[in-house]
């Protein structure tokens, strides 16, 4: 349910790009959806780097014992 | 000039902590809330200009010094100073709330300071003070803490002094306006603002000691010392390029280790360096838009990071826990502290109709009016990025998630009044942000609410969220830390003195068997010279004698000759 609502607001949020007249700075942002896309993919990206640096610099949270 | 001089925010903050040290009951209540209302008065009213010069050991100084700058920042430092007396009014360390006041006069004064001279003073009594809060949590840990805080500090101090002694010995004089990056002392003065600022690399002190404070003290922390950093940025470096990186490493840092962190309360100290962050980066653009982005952020931010430092003070209170492993289904028991938390969570995200809206999108305006399509991208990511770890993190894993049984009660009623006030604030702001924008150091021209910012902002805070929703298996919280730049001088630098105290004791050890050898081999022939019937020791006649002193006093004579 609250999936399926989340679903809607998202899928409006890229809608409603049609309903405005965009003065950009750049071109690409005029492409249709695409801080949508963006912002899913730089949050991808973001996971996905937190999680390689945790395998490296992860710790027990007793590690500093001192 | 003594009626102006009165009239110093920062002073009447000052005045008032040494009145909360000793005072009581309701009369403590009443300066604890009175004496910050009286210093947003005063720093609402002062005129503009210098109201006080003097001179400090032949440098002359102006300790009082007002402009539209350090105005935005006198008032929002005493504004946070009450809401923040309000939700601390029930803390049973009376001692918190006068340091918490020394500390916050002390970040009103370097506001107001229009020399260097004055600025180095009150930057340490800033250290002192926020020590001193630190201390007021009482426990081991945060004792620890609090000592590697005064260290990093002092450093800073030291640098701030060997800087601004240089500054004035260059230049003759101690005035505070645009530093030029012309000299060493300049680029000592940059280091030490960066450094209270948590400047990556210089950030891990953040992360590291503020979560250890009471649960109201870190309310106190988050708001002064990076944003008085940030201040004096401005005032001093505008422009400089070297900013525009040095705020976007912050940026990055900021969000990676708040994804990887567990306690609630670090989660927010991680997003305090990466909201300032955007503010550095701002400045580093140098536009007027830029500069007006960075100021109105600090403003706004030191608000809904109250507010989130607020909420999550309010659930260390009522459950005594800080990690979300340990947390999570608040919301069934702590309605009003929930909504509080998730508006802060919104401001932070910059949400429109949120006070984070209509500042830090004119950063990302400027960015994008100067043509700087990598920095423009990178700020929108960010963006996306904040929504992802503080947003929807901070209140998803603490308020909702699992179940945790806990049932706690909202906390007493100063607490949620405080937590109401900011929260009002930080929506007022986002709605009716005329007021913000004419404090701001340059006119203003730039409407937040232009219909493609706000779908623009929108798709890229959603779909984050569709992010965090379908990655949550990777998010999942861990009994863990992430080590950062304090491990080099928390374990490094342990490491390598306790290596050298046991290379000297092996050095001394060495010797020692060296020196006991030597003896030994020495022993034969000393004996044989000193011995009882050794050379010296033997009985010698009296001509022989004398001959021997005939032969020394010839030799005297033939080096006097000689010289």
């Amino acid at each position: 349910m609250i999936w399926r609502l989340f679903l809607a607001v998202l899928t409006l949020s890229v809608l409603a790009q049609l309903f405005i007249d965009a003065h950009p700075h750049f071109a690409f942002e005029r492409l249709f959806g695409f801080n949508a896309l963006y912002g899913f993919l730089a949050c991808a990206a973001l996971i996905v780097v937190a999680k390689a640096l945790g395998v490296l610099l992860k710790r027990r949270d007793d590690y500093y014992r001192d | 000039m003594t009626i102006t001089v009165i009239s110093h925010p920062g002073l009447v903050l000052l005045v008032a902590a040494a009145l909360l040290a000793v005072t009581r009951g309701g009369l403590r209540a009443l300066i604890a809330l009175g004496a910050p209302l009286a210093a947003v008065a005063f720093a609402w009213a002062m005129p503009e200009g210098i109201h006080w010069r003097t001179e400090f050991l032949g440098v002359e100084t102006a300790p009082f010094a007002v402009d539209k700058l350090s105005r935005l920042f006198a008032l929002i430092f005493a504004l946070m100073t009450f809401a923040g007396a309000l939700f601390a009014l029930n803390q049973e360390r009376r001692v918190e709330l006068a340091a918490a006041f020394f500390y916050a006069g002390s970040a009103i004064g370097v506001a107001l300071a229009g020399d260097l001279v004055t600025v180095f003073v009150f930057w340490e009594t800033m250290a002192i003070g926020s020590t001193l809060v630190l201390w007021s949590a009482a426990t081991p840990a945060a004792y620890r803490a609090s000592m590697r805080y005064l260290m990093v500090h002092l450093f800073g101090g030291m640098l701030l002094f060997a800087g601004v002694a240089g500054q004035v010995a260059q230049t003759g004089s101690a005035a505070f306006g645009v530093i030029q990056l012309d000299g060493l002392h300049g680029w000592f003065i940059l280091a030490a603002f960066l450094v209270n600022a948590a400047a990556w690399p210089l950030s891990a002190w953040l992360p590291d000691a503020y979560p250890e404070a009471s649960w109201s003290g870190m309310v106190f922390l988050s708001a002064f010392t990076t944003k008085t950093a940030v201040y004096v940025l401005l005032r001093g470096f505008p422009g400089a390029e070297l900013l525009v990186y040095v705020g976007l490493a912050m940026v990055f840092y900021g969000i990676i280790y708040a994804l990887l962190e567990n306690d609630m309360r670090r989660i927010l100290a991680y997003s305090i360096v990466n909201q300032v962050g955007f503010m550095i980066t701002g400045i580093g653009i140098g536009t007027e838009m830029a500069l007006n982005g960075a100021a109105a952020h600090a403003f706004t931010h030191i608000l809904y990071k109250a507010l989130l430092l607020m909420s999550a003070g309010s659930v260390l209170l009522v459950t005594g826990r800080r990690k979300c492993t340990d947390l999570g289904g608040l919301y069934h028991s702590m309605p009003l502290t929930t909504t509080c938390g998730i508006i802060g969570a919104l401001a932070i995200s910059s949400f429109p109709l949120t006070s984070g809206f209509v500042s830090k999108s004119m950063i990302s305006q400027a960015a994008g009016d100067g043509h700087l399509l990598t920095v423009w991208l990178l700020l929108a990511a960010a963006s996306a990025g904040v929504f992802l770890h503080a947003g929807i993190k901070f209140p998803w894993f603490v308020f909702f998630q699992k179940d945790s049984g806990l049932r706690p009660p909202d906390p007493p009623w100063n607490m949620r009044a405080a937590m109401l006030f900011v929260a009002a604030l930080c929506i007022g702001l986002g709605i009716g942000y005329q007021p913000l924008y004419a404090l701001l150091p340059y006119p203003v021209d730039y409407r937040p609410y232009g219909g493609y910012h706000v779908v623009a902002q929108l798709q890229l805070l959603l779909f984050s969220g569709l992010a965090f929703f379908a990655m949550l298996g990777w998010l999942k919280r861990t009994l863990t830390i992430t080590l950062d730049t304090d491990w080099i001088y928390r374990v490094l630098f342990t490491r390598l003195a306790l290596d050298a105290s046991r290379a000297t004791r092996r050095g001394l050890a060495a010797s020692e068997r060296l020196g006991a050898a030597a003896g030994r081999a020495l022993a034969a022939p000393l004996r044989a010279l000193l011995g009882t019937q050794g050379l010296f020791a033997r009985t010698w006649a009296v001509g022989t004698m004398g001959l021997g002193m005939l032969l020394m006093l010839l030799a005297l004579l033939l080096a006097y000759y000689v010289a």
